[in-house]
């Protein structure tokens, strides 16, 4: 009934979409047809389209972890692009040798990541503040903070006046896929934690708990739940998973700090949709973010094959977002069809 | 059949049925113009009912309303004020954001087109608290207010609208004795002033004192109307909680063993910051069964929270075995040996989307066999699911089912198998057969029956005092936050009984 309810709701949102592809003179169905075919219909597009996936997927892990704890993190955003900063940090200026230097990235980040999500999370276990406006708010000093890296000290030095850092060196680089530009590292961290976070929330004491001051507060407090330890042991979690993407776009995207927007192209916002979808279950966060992979890598073809703006998928993916939501009200309740007697 | 002249409401046969219980069966009452009339009853008696479907807030499933002398009927409260008949709700309804003026005028057309004019409305609210002796400030807002002062608003808010006959629910439930002394010179005036009021209550102290006729409700139907002139407090608690015949549940003769619980001199606050708990002492034995009688909400409730943990004791001390308990954490309290089955056992107990199985470990999960280091041990949470299923009778599909597609009577049964599991010293059981069928009802008191006989102590607390009377050893009647007395329950009389859950205190003092 769930996974009926959530097709519908897409559905919904394709045809709404369709409308709009209207409004630009394009037949909707010729639009996902290309969509689909640029991203799943070749091999370079699947690698596109899943190297969309990976933060996605990363970020999506976090936030379902969160979600189920009722922790609304809308600040994977800032997260990622601290454990981004994290990690131009230490690959560029830790002075550290070769093969220690992605491991120390990947820490840094998600110890970056972490301490940006712990903020709110102690914001809201000791003073009862909104997680939804810090975590938000969080995601603007993130903002601002890579713009003034990026502008200021570490403004790079053989960039010929541009915005970014110096390029990282090789050994700060994730090796790729062959004949395509997805790194595989993150690829395999992803669905390995994707895994872990499985078990974690299944299986194990700290799961258990979670899901209990997730589903109802007042039992976690009758059953002796610490909700203070669970909440930050919650966004630790989701904070750090944000920031391992953040890594993953530096070493294996971009290879330098940029521009948030260049950084980031949502994955932060985009991954609640993700793990909304997902229903906040871990494995099916795999499926979810490569669903959304395909709708980012789709934007690029709407962008180069049609002309029209990438950000018409952003649309979309606010659409979803909006009737996924919207449909939760029938979930709750069974819709049944009575034959009204006369 | 004609009414009285003087009558100016009459309800007759009136009727209301919800799902497994008749809240009024049969009702007929004559309120008398100019009169301060008072329902009196226990919780559950059906008082809030009938005055909710004089109000409108419920229509009647049968029976008439007859208003001076014409039968009416009221749709919703609206229309109760068309009738001029307003409430003043036990909960207020007031938006504590806004100003007096504009929670008065809330839901009115006052001014012109989509403007306000609050100058006409200040005027008239300033005639109307000088008329009837109601000082308030109209620009002040109601959160600034005292709760005193917001009942004087509500009120306004019922005058505001022409109300001729006011209902009052519990007015004094939420007032301090001082607030009490201004409403009741408050009502006083509305009544010279030629008002007529209905005023619900459970306390004998009230109706004595502020009414001019008492009719007694218990158990949906009218026992009777007096003059309250012909009537004392004695008779009105006999009234009120009846002379049947108590069943005892046949059990064996309980010898007073060794203290397990000792509470002496308790203080708490209750959620609105008023005293809930005023110095109560007591103490249960090994093998004893200690039944909280009384009115709900006469701090039975913030007993059982700083009991186990749930609620803070600003003063007191709680002692469990000789070790002192007070104010620990839920979870030390639990390990100490208390389990709770309480009152709300969906929002409290369970875990709704959890599995039956995870349920029955909720407080356990952090031991072995249950978990070892930081997994969960499945296997064994597995049989223990299949031990308390058949050992408790819960019916359900599976162990994985979630706990929120179980009957009320399974759920208890999931919560009983869960506290009781650890073979606890002391058992602080609120409302344990609070809407459960008679099979289920009659499980849980041999469940309880038999921790008894097995050593442990219980403190029972229940809204229905038949329950009382049937499974506890002794009886203590708490009232407005005191212990009134307590009584051996074998042989108990329930006059004394009634008068002491009505707020007269025992002779000799309490234990």
């Amino acid at each position: 009934m769930v996974l009926l309810i959530s097709f519908l709701a897409i559905v919904a949102a394709l045809v709404v979409a369709a409308g709009l592809f209207q409004v630009y003179g394009v037949s909707p169905l010729r639009a996902y047809e290309l969509i689909v075919r640029g991203a799943l219909g070749s091999p370079l597009g699947l690698a596109e389209t899943v190297r969309r996936a990976i933060p996605l997927l990363l970020c999506g892990v976090g936030l379902a972890i969160a979600f189920r704890a009722l922790f609304w993190n809308i600040g994977a955003e800032g997260q990622l692009l601290l454990g981004a900063v994290a990690a131009t940090g230490v690959g560029l200026f830790s002075g550290l040798p070769g093969p220690l230097l992605l491991p120390a990235m990947f820490l840094a980040g998600f110890l970056a990541g972490a301490a940006w999500g712990l903020v709110p999370a102690i914001l809201k276990a000791k003073l009862g503040l909104n997680d939804v406006i810090t975590t938000l708010m969080m995601n603007y000093v993130a903002l601002y903070l890579v713009e003034w890296l990026i502008h200021g000290p570490w403004k790079g030095t053989q960039m010929r006046g541009f915005a970014y850092t110096d390029k990282l060196g090789v050994a700060a680089r994730l090796s790729f896929i062959p004949g395509t530009r997805t790194p595989w590292l993150t690829l395999v961290l992803g669905l390995v934690l994707a895994l872990v976070a499985y078990i974690l929330v299944t299986r194990t004491r700290q799961g258990f708990e979670i899901r209990v001051v997730g589903e109802n507060p007042h039992a976690a407090r009758f059953a002796g739940i610490n909700q203070v330890k669970t909440t930050l042991l919650v966004m630790l979690i989701s904070g750090g998973l944000a920031g391992l993407a953040g890594v993953g776009e530096i070493a294996g995207v971009h290879g330098m700090l940029r521009s948030s927007s260049q950084i980031s192209m949502g994955y932060g916002y985009t991954a609640i949709i993700v793990a909304w979808l997902a229903r906040c279950n871990p494995l099916a966060v795999i499926v979810t973010s490569l669903f959304f992979g395909v709708i980012m890598a789709g934007g690029d073809v709407i962008k180069s094959s049609l002309g029209l703006p990438f950000q018409l998928i952003n649309v979309f993916n606010g659409l979803i977002l909006f009737f996924l939501i919207g449909s939760e009200v029938l979930m709750r309740y069974r819709v049944s069809f009575t034959m009204r007697r006369r | 059949m004609s009414t009285a002249p003087s009558a100016v409401i009459a309800l007759r046969g009136i009727v209301k049925r919800f799902p497994g219980v008749v809240a009024n069966d049969g009702i007929d009452l004559e309120i008398r113009r100019g009169e301060i009339h008072c329902l009196l009853g226990e919780n559950g008696a059906g008082k809030t009912t009938l005055m909710r479907i004089l109000y409108g807030l419920y229509q009647p499933d049968a029976g008439e309303i007859v208003l001076d002398g014409r039968p009416v009927r009221i749709s919703s409260p609206r229309a109760a004020l068309a009738h001029r008949i307003g409430m003043v709700h036990q909960h207020f309804r007031l938006v504590a954001t806004l100003s007096v003026e504009e929670n008065i005028i809330l839901g009115l057309d006052e001014g012109t087109g989509p403007f306000l004019n609050l100058a006409r409305t200040r005027k008239k609210i300033e005639r109307l608290a000088t008329e009837y002796g109601l000082a308030v400030d109209p620009k002040a807002k109601v959160w600034q207010l005292s709760v005193g002062q917001q009942q004087r608003v509500e009120i306004l808010k019922a005058l505001y609208r022409d109300a001729q006959i006011l209902i009052m629910d519990e007015p004094t439930s939420v007032l301090t004795p001082q607030e009490v002394e201004q409403l009741f010179s408050t009502l006083r005036n509305l009544v010279d002033a030629g008002l007529t009021i209905v005023f619900i209550t459970h306390k004998l102290d009230e109706v004595m004192r502020v009414s001019d006729r008492v009719t007694v409700l218990r158990q949906g139907r009218v026992v009777d109307t007096l003059p309250t002139s012909a009537t004392d407090k004695a008779s009105l608690a006999r009234l009120m909680v009846g002379r049947e015949v108590v069943f005892r549940l046949d059990k064996a003769r309980h010898e007073p063993g060794k203290r397990v619980l000792e509470v002496s001199d308790l203080h708490a606050l209750s959620d609105r910051g008023l005293p809930a708990l005023r110095g109560v002492s007591l103490s249960i034995g090994v093998g004893e069964i200690l039944g909280i009688a009384g009115v709900s909400g006469n701090g039975q409730k913030e007993l059982v929270e700083v009991l186990t943990g749930l609620r803070r004791a600003t003063r007191g001390k709680v002692l469990l075995a000789g070790s002192e308990i007070t104010n620990r954490s839920p979870r030390q309290i639990a390990e100490a040996g208390v389990a709770h089955v309480p009152e709300e056992r969906i929002q409290m107990g369970t875990v709704p989307n959890l599995s039956l199985r995870e349920n029955l470990i909720l407080k356990r999960y952090r031991y072995p066999p249950f978990s070892r280091s930081i997994f969960l041990n499945r296997r064994a949470s597995m049989e223990n699911a299949r031990r308390a299923i058949a050992l408790y009778q819960i019916a359900a599909p599976s162990d994985a089912t979630p706990a929120k597609l179980l009957s009320g009577g399974n759920i208890q049964r999931l919560v009983l198998a869960r506290e009781l599991s650890g073979d606890p010293r002391l058992i602080v059981a609120a409302h344990p057969t609070y809407g459960l069928d008679v099979g289920a009802t009659e499980q849980v008191r041999q469940i309880l029956l038999k921790e008894r006989e097995r050593g442990a102590a219980i403190l029972l607390t229940s809204e229905d005092l038949e329950e009382i009377l049937a499974v506890s050893d002794r009886i203590l009647v708490m009232f407005s936050g005191e212990v009134m007395g307590t009584l051996e329950a074998e042989g108990a009389d329930l006059g004394e009984i009634g008068l002491l859950m009505a707020g007269t205190r025992q002779k000799g003092g309490t234990t």
